[in-house]
């Protein structure tokens, strides 16, 4: 009941913010989101998943409850968590209360609606990462979307309306495929499902029930549903060529909700790719593992390459998303325990990281009221608690040892190269670990350029420190990268557990 | 359980459709005591209880099994003329809550204005129509009832007398709907010539051996279903919509667009499924769902892109009336001779019945926004989220439901049309369906949109807040949130209502 309670108690928080006058209405969210806050860290207290939910694991404060029966198919309402879903709650909850927190400073106006959506996608968000059914995780799914259309096209910057669009159209041509290919599986599946069950249908898939349908031969289907599902899930990723929507959405979004954007949208799109096509269809996806794991390299390099020819601060590091996604789909195609594991662990470093890189870009942009790299220099001088926490988070970024970053790329790495799904698979990492280099080429020379020197600003705003409110969610992030970073075992433990089961193709258990 | 018709009288049957007529008369008899004072909260309150009555008493009766499989199986009153089962009773739930919604914004929208107790006892009398349509077991019924729907219809259409609009609106929607009347009744005729029987009983065991003449049954049969097509608003018999909807009062247009719609289908779906068996007209080469699937699929079309090209919001409702005209025709489209027939009408019926939340609170919005006068195209409505949050919100919520999103009620009854659609075989039908589905969000984000997204382009005046418009709108906004959680119930009444017509 616990999951259950969780996801109400956002919602009916939501509704309260919503209703609350302008004045307070930050405060309330913040408070009330620490219940949420409170609520995951005691699950990750009383966790007791063992295995994989979707290969016959036993996931944690699971619950079945029937919703209705549609031609033959029971829909439940089916939730649970297993390694990978707990980590990535934890990680939601975190991060939206430091978010609202975070907003506090720089959103002024309608300050209800920002923070009653905000929490809206939260509870959205939850039960993404909680639902166990497919069609309770196609409504969450999907209901994430519309508050974040609103936090982009009404709260964002000059091209908003641009942007907002742009975001809800990919995104939502990219869930109609996604959707049409899943179901077509399940229809090939013929009686072999009564339901729409995550579990279930991820069992008859992998012990090889799919049928032909409307005479495609069940190959053929599978291909074609792979194809599509993962088309669906790349846009949200996003792997390049699918990423023009990210860097739009990331300009022109106010600071809090790109946090939320880079923090945990886009682990909706790693997390679904592994629920769904590298989970349920581990055979096909294995076949296309050098066309995949070519995307990733390429991701992974070009989106560094953008990232390098950007002058707007927010553009570098939301092009470096794509380019630290690209490491997340190459460890999930490598089918090794640290390959694997270490994707889903990259998902909650990266989560952490760039919530603090685009907070911290926020931070100074409320004050300077530029992003460019070149109007600003010497940000040190008058903001050095913000510059602190920048440069660290920067070097998390670059992947320094003991802190999160490190820990996640280290083990992808690990696990690609030791990986047999290819042969080329150690040629791919090689070349994904240039990626690193062009990552801290950019990063180091964004910051010289704009943090150290002689302070000079080609604007006439008075600078001086931010506010607390801006400066301790930084600080709560960087904590939780190095403690992170130095004990990754607090997740990587119970990420393992939940991805050894998948591992039966590729390379061996160790 | 004990079936109620043990315990109660037979003719308790239609005690839904009665009350309906009895606050008809209940409304003129208390304008005909004190004809000269106004109390518009007394006649918006009795019309809301009276319709408020009906829906318990209708969904009572569905809940206990009056008429259903299970507890004696459908109540015949007057020789089989009158038929009282799932089907009829579902959607008098239908058109009773959409009546309860009207009626409680027509309070506000009404103010100030004359012929109050008319108007509301015309709306009633129509809903009694309506509601009979979905009872008539033989199409002698089917005629009475369904002039008895369209006649105070016309009148309510015109009812805004001094509005050029308003008066030429009801003008057309009269004559299309006379010209469809000649043409229903042409049918019945011919199919009476054909059968020798007007009860859908025996019309669908003479239709099987009609001999010489086939042909003037099945000339019959496609004329009626064009009788069908005028009260649904479908392809052809459509172009009376967008002007009656447009120039209609705003509450008349909700009760048209959702309920009359309903009622459309309601008797479509008896007098196809009872009267003309596929199983009986498909060897003599009628094959009527292929006539609604090819409808189904003109229509949707149509419709939709229709409304991508308005520029007025009510007129751009009225085109997305007629696209889902097109989806819940899929109820009688993907059908085949001794198919799981039931499953995809009955969700064709949920569909209707949350269309009937989600499409009656988008009308009474546009109402409350002529309330306010503030214009009608997309740019008036710029920025109007600023000023009226709770009523864009569910506004909002009646666009992504129109277009099929989640966590709505149309998302799910859409969702569920087009799978039963492709579970019969009809994957085609379901994937156009889809297709215009992820079309239609379009011109609904626009409106959203245009309220919350783009600056205001100058000062509202709103004025005092119209708390019976506002009342309404947030009941149907609920409505169609609570459906979504609370489909199960709905779409497996329904699917055993329209089982139990092809058993």
């Amino acid at each position: 009941m616990i999951i259950e309670a969780l996801i109400a108690i956002t919602f009916v928080a939501s509704m309260a913010v919503l209703l609350a006058p302008n004045a307070w209405a930050g405060r309330l969210a913040a408070t009330l989101s620490l219940l949420p806050v409170v609520g995951s860290l005691y699950m990750w207290s009383r966790f007791d998943a063992t295995g994989n939910a979707l290969t016959g694991g036993t996931p944690a404060f699971e619950t079945t409850v029937q919703w209705l029966e549609l031609g033959g198919y029971t829909l439940n309402w089916h939730v649970g968590v297993d390694g990978i879903g707990l980590p990535l709650v934890v990680l939601t909850t975190v991060l939206t209360t430091l978010a609202v927190v975070s907003a506090w400073a720089s959103i002024d106006d309608r300050q209800s609606q920002f923070y009653g959506l905000m929490l809206f996608m939260e509870a959205n968000l939850l039960g993404v990462f909680t639902a166990l059914d497919f069609f309770v995780w196609f409504v969450f799914w999907e209901a994430v979307l519309l508050p974040m259309y609103f936090l982009i096209g009404v709260w964002g910057g000059p091209r908003r309306k641009y942007a907002a669009i742009k975001f809800f159209v990919y995104t939502n041509i990219a869930s109609l495929a996604m959707f049409i290919g899943f179901i077509a599986l399940v229809f090939g599946l013929g009686d072999s499902v009564s339901s729409l069950d995550m579990p279930a249908i991820a069992g008859a898939l992998r012990a090889g029930e799919l049928g032909s349908l409307y005479g495609i031969p069940a190959a053929t289907l599978r291909t074609v549903a792979f194809v599509a599902m993962f088309l669906g899930f790349a846009v949200k990723v996003p792997i390049v060529p699918f990423h023009t929507w990210l860097p739009d959405a990331h300009v022109e979004a106010p600071s809090p909700v790109s946090v939320m954007l880079a923090g945990v949208l886009l682990k909706m799109g790693t997390y679904a790719l592994l629920r769904f096509n590298f989970t349920m269809l581990p055979e096909t996806a294995t076949q296309f593992a050098a066309p995949i794991a070519l995307i990733a390299v390429i991701s992974v390099i070009y989106g560094a390459m953008l990232a390098l020819a950007q002058q707007d601060l927010k553009r570098i590091v939301a092009y470096s998303s794509v380019s630290s996604m690209g490491y997340v789909i190459l460890g999930l195609i490598a089918y090794t325990t640290y390959g694997v594991g270490g994707a889903t662990f990259q998902m909650i470093a990266h989560g952490l990281i760039s919530g603090l890189m685009f907070m911290a870009v926020g931070v100074i942009y409320n004050t300077t009221h530029t992003r460019m790299v070149g109007d600003m220099s010497g940000m040190a001088d008058r903001m050095p608690v913000t510059t602190g926490i920048l440069v660290a988070g920067a070097f998390g970024y670059m992947g320094l040892p003991l802190m999160a970053g490190f820990a996640g790329e280290f083990f992808i790495f690990k696990g690609a190269f030791e990986s047999t799904v290819h042969a080329a698979m150690p040629l791919f990492t090689a070349v994904a670990m240039f990626g690193i280099v062009v990552v801290a080429g950019y990063l180091l020379f964004a910051m010289q350029r704009t943090l150290f020197g002689a302070f000079r600003l080609e604007t006439d705003y008075e600078v001086g420190p931010a506010p607390i409110s801006e400066t301790a969610p930084l600080a709560v992030l960087l904590v939780a990268i190095i403690v992170l970073g130095v004990a990754p075992d607090l997740f990587f433990g119970m990420i393992q557990n939940a991805v050894d089961p998948l591992l039966e193709f590729g390379g061996e258990l160790s | 359980m004990t079936p109620l018709q043990t315990q109660l009288p037979t003719w308790t049957a239609v005690a839904p459709t009665l009350l309906l007529g009895l606050t008809a008369l209940v409304l003129l008899l208390v304008d005909s005591i004190d004809p000269d004072s106004t109390r518009p909260g007394a006649l918006a309150g009795i019309a809301t209880l009276g319709s408020l009555a009906t829906l318990a008493v209708a969904g009572w009766f569905l809940l206990a099994g009056t008429g259903q499989t299970g507890s004696g199986g459908a109540i015949e009153l007057y020789g089989g003329s009158l038929v009282v089962d799932g089907l009829s009773l579902f959607f008098t739930v239908v058109v009773a809550s959409v009546v309860a919604m009207v009626s409680l914004a027509s309070y506000d929208y009404l103010r100030d204005r004359t012929y109050q107790a008319e108007f509301y006892s015309l709306v009633l009398l129509a809903a009694t129509g309506m509601s009979l349509m979905g009872s008539s077991g033989s199409l002698a019924t089917v005629f009475i009832s369904l002039e008895l729907a369209s006649l105070p219809s016309y009148a309510l259409v015109a009812f805004l007398k001094d509005n050029r609009g308003s008066v030429e609106a009801g003008l057309k929607y009269f004559l299309v709907g006379a010209v469809s009347s000649a043409v229903l009744t042409f049918g019945i005729s011919l199919v009476y010539a054909a059968t020798g029987s007007l009860l859908l009983a025996d019309v669908a065991s003479a239709v099987g051996s009609a001999g010489d003449l086939v042909g003037i049954a099945g000339v019959g049969i496609v004329m009626i279903a064009g009788g069908f097509a005028f009260k649904t608003a479908s392809v052809p018999f459509h172009f009376w919509a967008p002007e009656a909807y447009e120039g209609a009062p705003a509450p008349i247009s909700a009760f048209l667009s959702s309920a009359s719609k309903a009622a459309g289908f309601a008797v479509a779906f008896r007098v196809f499924a009872v009267g003309f068996p596929l199983d009986a007209v498909v060897p003599m080469g009628i094959d009527w769902s292929l006539l609604f699937a090819i409808l189904a699929v003109v229509t949707m079309t149509l419709g939709n892109f229709a409304a991508a090209t308005q520029e007025n919001v009510k007129r751009m409702l009225a085109y997305s009336s007629v696209g889902h005209a097109g989806y819940a025709l899929i109820g009688l489209a993907a059908l085949s001779g001794g198919g799981p027939n039931g499953n995809v009408m009955g969700a064709s019926m949920a569909h209707l019945l949350v269309y009937g939340f989600m499409n009656t609170g988008a009308f009474l919005f546009i109402a409350m926004v002529e309330h306010w006068e503030v214009g009608r195209t997309f740019e008036d409505y710029n920025g109007l989220a600023t000023r009226a949050p709770a009523a864009c919100l569910a506004m909002t919520v009646f666009m992504f439901s129109l277009a099929g999103l989640p966590p709505f009620g149309g998302f799910l009854s859409k969702y569920a049309l087009f799978y039963e659609a492709i579970q019969g075989g009809f994957w085609w039908l379901a994937a156009v369906g889809a297709i215009n589905s992820a079309l239609s969000l379009f011109y609904y984000s626009r409106v959203v949109k245009a309220m919350w997204i783009e600056d205001p382009t100058g000062e509202f005046d709103l004025g005092a807040t119209p708390v019976g418009l506002y009342a309404a709108v947030m009941v149907a906004a609920v409505g169609t949130l609570l459906l979504l959680p609370a489909f199960g119930p709905v779409v497996e009444t329904a699917q055993s209502a329209a089982t139990a017509l092809f058993a």
